[in-house]
């Protein structure tokens, strides 16, 4: 089964590290990914800009209203994602687990499986 | 990471919101602060045992009320002290006050406290000094070092700025429409004040060079208060493309590397990608100001693989349409680098020469106006201009690049010579 991934934390600290913490904590997540990528089990890794980048479509009565945001009541955000094949929700746990342990602070992680999964033809 | 670094990072970002509460509870900065310092300590003996609470800031709010409570009543010796216990135990409380502290409630305390600093009655230097030291937390012994004044000297600057502030008297209640907008456009000058004393400060290992890295974090917090704003999407897209170059304005020695010589590839993508994802969200608003002219400005150099690629027809009409929004003869000189790479050093020293009388204190104009009269084959002439740049550079390395240019000059002086 597909399981994503869904990393949660506080923006204004994650985007607060320095060169040196940033670098300690992508060469952590890297080496808890590593046994999945060389498995063959790793889909899309992402790590996304601020909220203050996003925009958002909301469907309106007529138009779909388009807003900057989200906005900024919320404690934590969506900063990530992973799409990995996972055989069980244990295994997907565990994996999160050990994110978590990677990255420093607080933080959620929300694991959803996938109905569909279609990679794209995107050059990266 | 340790612990404490974490909590660290986490009290420097709680800052400002908690600080801008406890500011308009108890009314008095000073308070505010010793207050929030108390809380701090608190957290440092609990946090690491019981984990962060669930709304640090909330938390830190809390405590932070009741401690400078304690210190007032302390202070006119009617009260005892509250039991530690009291103040200790505020699991639910904490939880009760993030429910009734809502995002506009944030947004107005820390909208006044950034306020406050760049209050108009203090010169740019003191408005810097206290944002960073109210807003961002940094002790005066950093501060002071990265402005190169002594420790004491810097003291006495934050405390007149803050008697100031307090004479002045401090708007309390929730602002307007307008004044939130005029409010918001003196704290955006505030923050980019901040930027370029960083930047201007620049290379690795200097002090100065952490404040934009700050100013950076303070146009998040501002946009993430205040997320439809075109101008502060503009004014963080405009920071962040300048530091995007910061690998690169400077070569082994620490001298400056110009725009169009500097090694692209060491131009950080991650910075230059934000900031044009938020000047692509900035333009839909059809409310362009200068701020969001400047970042297109910059977002043209990055856009441009190689420098001879840069789009100087586009830069022109940009800097034109900012000098009708925001006429100023630092726009205008800016726009005479465009007019020299499109027609010419000519037609661009004759806009510079009509700038003489207004900015014949600024560096830059002495150092734009020595080159322009260098490719002229003007070496005397020249020669005095970047005399007169070097006069009034603010870094040994602007000091040291007009030097360069001076050499250049007497060694490409003879052949020029009639």
């Amino acid at each position: 089964m597909l399981y994503a991934i869904l990393c949660y934390n506080d923006e204004d600290t994650v985007f607060s590290w320095s060169k040196e913490e940033e670098q300690a904590t992508m060469d952590r997540l890297i080496a808890v990914q590593a046994p999945l990528r060389e498995a063959g089990k790793l889909g899309p890794v992402a790590r996304l800009m601020p909220t203050t980048a996003a925009t958002t479509l909301r469907k309106g009565k007529n138009e779909p209203l388009v807003i900057d945001g989200p906005f900024a009541e919320t404690k934590e955000q969506l900063l990530g994602f992973y799409v990995i094949d996972f055989e069980t929700l244990d295994e997907a746990i565990e994996f999160s687990k050990k994110l978590a342990i990677a990255n420093p602070g607080a933080g959620s992680y929300e694991i959803r499986p996938l109905h569909a999964f279609r990679p794209g033809t995107m050059a990266t | 990471m340790t612990d404490l670094a974490w909590i660290d990072i986490a009290f420097t970002n709680a800052r400002p919101q908690v600080l801008g509460a406890l500011l308009r509870y108890f009314r008095n900065l000073d308070i505010a602060e010793e207050a929030f310092q108390e809380a701090c300590l608190r957290a440092l003996k609990t946090w690491p045992d019981k984990g962060p609470p669930r709304d640090p800031v909330a938390w830190l709010i809390f405590v932070g009320r009741n401690s400078g409570i304690d210190a007032v009543r302390k202070q006119s010796k009617t009260q005892g002290l509250p039991d530690e216990e009291v103040i200790s135990d505020t699991g639910d409380a904490e939880s009760d006050l993030a429910e009734r502290l809502d995002g506009s409630n944030y947004r107005d305390d820390i909208l006044r406290l950034l306020f406050i600093c760049c209050h108009p009655d203090l010169p740019a230097t003191q408005q810097i000094a206290l944002a960073l030291r109210v807003v961002s937390g940094l002790s005066v012994t950093q501060i002071a070092r990265a402005f190169l004044v002594s420790e004491s000297a810097m003291e006495q600057r934050i405390t007149r700025a803050k008697a100031r502030v307090a004479a002045a008297g401090v708007p309390f209640e929730t602002p307007g429409a307008v004044e939130r907008t005029e409010r918001m456009a003196l704290v955006s000058a505030m923050i980019y004040l901040i930027y370029n004393e960083g930047y201007s400060a620049g290379g690795p290992g200097r002090e100065a060079s952490a404040f934009a890295d700050e100013a950076i974090r303070l146009g998040r917090l501002l946009l993430r208060l205040f997320p439809a704003e075109p101008e502060i999407m503009g004014l963080l897209a405009l920071m962040l493309l300048q530091q995007s170059r910061n690998m690169a304005r400077f070569d082994a020695d620490g001298q400056i590397i110009l725009l169009e010589d500097q090694d692209r590839s060491l131009w950080c993508r991650t910075l230059i990608d934000e900031a044009l994802a938020l000047l692509d969200k900035a333009i839909r608003h059809r409310r362009p100001g200068p701020y969001q002219l400047q970042a297109a400005i910059a977002a043209l150099h990055s856009r441009a693989k190689r420098a001879q690629d840069t789009d100087w027809s586009e830069i022109d009409l940009l800097y034109q349409t900012l000098e009708r929004l925001h006429p100023s003869p630092v726009v205008t000189l800016n726009r005479a680098v465009a007019v020299a790479k499109l027609k010419g050093p000519e037609e661009a020293l004759a806009l510079v020469e009509s700038l003489a009388d207004k900015l014949d204190g600024y560096f830059y104009f002495h150092g734009l106006r020595g080159g322009l009269l260098a490719q002229l084959g003007r070496s005397h002439e020249a020669h005095i201009a970047f005399d007169r740049a070097i006069a009034l550079a603010h870094s040994p390395a602007e000091a040291a690049h007009i030097r360069h240019q001076l050499d250049r000059l007497s060694v490409t002086a003879p052949a020029i010579a009639k």
